[in-house]
């Protein structure tokens, strides 16, 4: 084309196209980079599983995609229980939570924070029952965590009379009950100690906020790092609801071939092979 | 007093968004119940359901099953800024406008877009950014760019207690300052290209008189998006382009009278740009 300058002829021809393909290209990539980064930060910042939400929250995951962080929760709340978590809280920030050692949940009747949640992350179906076909609040259906007593530091479990936990749990004699334990080093004393049961316990921690002990020896976790699990291979044979538990396995999903099952037996016993290898 | 008056809108804009945050702040520190919530979702006169579309946009491909109430707020807003002007938003309630407004006065009075190095992104980048917040929301499960939102931060900061967030917007703030210029609210938010896209048929619109205008470019220097005012000294038009904040900046800065808050005209805007040519 340009016949007097023949050096501008071996300069790359940069087409409109090849413009656009690159371009985007660009575009797409940093898009990528981004969304990585992203992806990375949000997996990393919603793994914090040692958080302690309002009751009737929704397990947590759909909790945190539910949620819109309005803080409605935590504005209704009489006791200033609910925190938002900022920056610096190390926790899923904008989620509503609670620190019971400092100020516990003390279990309101008429739950305010539940019924103003705009999107439902706080469900009034898990904190209410039916009665006469009609919705009933009942914050003692609450599921916020699950107390722990650790043995080594309840003075309780050293034989001292404490009773602090107990009498402050608002579901006393269920929640937490009181059990005798021979005190094996006098030989001659009772222990009192305190007992949780996860069947009535909301984990509200007033008990963690009562604890004598400097660092509190009884103390609220989620129920989901709290607890275990027992299984489908083991069921309470002497009672109904368990063996119901059994029965709502979804079979579909069910792993019955193992590496040693996809044998016959026969053929398992008879593989003298592999027996003798050695 | 007619400086004053030639900071009319600014002044009115920092009411508004000062005056919010102190109604959200009230409902929670004292129980008014005339705005409660936060600027993601809350409640007007303790009835009438308002939320951040963007919001919920992230949370429906998140996975979020939600309540009707969410979704009756997103449409208020989503028609109240399709008729004022989608980035009203950005402009008159965004508390975040206030630091990247501070950040881009030193720059003007400091001379700094004269000397420091430029450092370049799209305007477009915050297209990418709102889809890429959609398609990290439907990975992670989780509402993306709520979860990082400088400006729900600095809202909740507010209501429920500042944290670290000082942080968050000092590094707003540098960005702006050393960065990119406007580059937060006119570069990367993507919330403010949601609102973009919602005002992009807005009613409200600022016009500009070709006969008055003497080419002093106050507007353009003073403007926050310059580009959507591409029709000065050229030919009279109204700004259609959805960038548009309605901050009124241009109309405080012009000596001449050439830039008005008006009506859109949907039928002669195309044609009265010919008449003037």
């Amino acid at each position: 084309m340009n016949t007097q300058n023949p050096k501008k002829d071996t300069k790359p021809n940069i087409t409109e196209r090849r413009r656009f393909l690159v371009i985007m290209a660009q575009s797409i990539g940093l898009s990528a980079l981004g969304g990585i980064i992203w992806t990375g930060y949000v997996e990393e910042a919603k793994a914090s599983p040692l958080i302690l939400r309002p009751p009737g929250a929704l397990p947590e995951p759909d909790f945190l995609r539910t949620c819109i962080k309005c803080g409605q929760c935590a504005e209704a709340c009489p006791y200033d229980t609910l925190i938002m978590a900022k920056p610096g809280d190390g926790r899923p920030l904008g989620t509503p939570y609670f620190i019971p050692r400092d100020i516990p949940c003390y279990m309101c009747t008429d739950i305010p924070c539940v019924p103003v949640c705009p999107t439902g992350a706080l469900d009034e179906d898990l904190v209410s029952h039916v009665e006469e076909g009609k919705k009933v609040l009942d914050i003692n259906k609450a599921q916020m965590g699950l107390a722990i007593v650790d043995h080594e530091s309840c003075v309780a479990y050293w034989g001292i009379q404490c009773d602090a936990c107990y009498r402050a749990c608002p579901i006393l004699g269920q929640a937490i009950t009181i059990e005798f334990m021979r005190n094996e080093r006098t030989g001659k004393h009772a222990k009192l100690v305190p007992v949780v049961h996860a069947d009535h316990c909301t984990g509200c921690g007033l008990c963690e906020h009562a604890c004598v002990t400097e660092k509190a020896a009884i103390f609220v976790l989620p129920r989901d790092v709290a607890m275990g699990k027992a299984g489908d291979y083991y069921v309470k044979g002497w009672d109904k609801k368990d063996q119901e538990r059994i029965k709502q396995r979804d079979l579909n999903n069910l792993e019955t071939t193992t590496e040693m099952s996809e044998k016959k037996p026969q053929d398992y016993l008879n593989m003298d092979e592999e027996l003798f290898d050695e | 007093m007619s400086k004053l008056l030639k900071m009319r809108y600014l002044i009115l804009r920092r009411i508004t968004q000062i005056g919010l945050l102190f109604l959200y702040f009230a409902a929670n520190a004292y129980g008014w119940k005339i705005l409660s919530g936060t600027l993601s979702a809350s409640k007007l006169f303790d009835t009438i359901p308002l939320s951040d579309p963007f919001a919920i946009l992230q949370m429906l491909s998140a996975g979020a099953m939600m309540g009707m109430n969410v979704f009756i707020g997103a449409v208020i807003i989503i028609a109240f800024y399709g008729i004022i002007g989608g980035r009203a938003f950005c402009s008159w309630v965004c508390p975040v406008n206030m630091i990247t407004d501070l950040a881009n006065w030193l720059r003007r009075k400091l001379l700094l877009d004269k000397v420091e190095r430029k450092v370049w992104v799209s305007r477009n980048a915050r297209y990418w950014v709102l889809g890429l917040s959609l398609v990290v929301s439907a990975l992670t499960g989780l509402a993306a760019f709520e979860l990082v939102s400088p400006i729900t931060i600095f809202n909740r900061g507010v209501i429920f207690g500042m944290g670290m967030t000082g942080g968050v917007l000092v590094a707003i703030f540098l960005f702006d300052l050393f960065g990119v210029k406007n580059g937060w609210c006119g570069h990367i938010c993507p919330l403010g290209g949601f609102y973009s896209l919602i005002g992009k048929f807005s009613l409200i619109r600022i016009r500009h008189n070709h006969e008055n205008c003497t080419l002093c470019m106050n507007c353009k220097e003073v403007c926050p998006e310059s580009q959507v005012l591409h029709m000065i000294g050229k030919e009279s038009g109204t700004v259609t382009m959805g960038e548009c904040v309605n901050c009124a900046r241009c109309i405080e800065v012009c000596n001449d009278d050439a830039l008005r808050f008006g009506i859109r005209n949907f039928t002669t805007t195309s044609k009265a740009k010919g008449d003037n040519r």
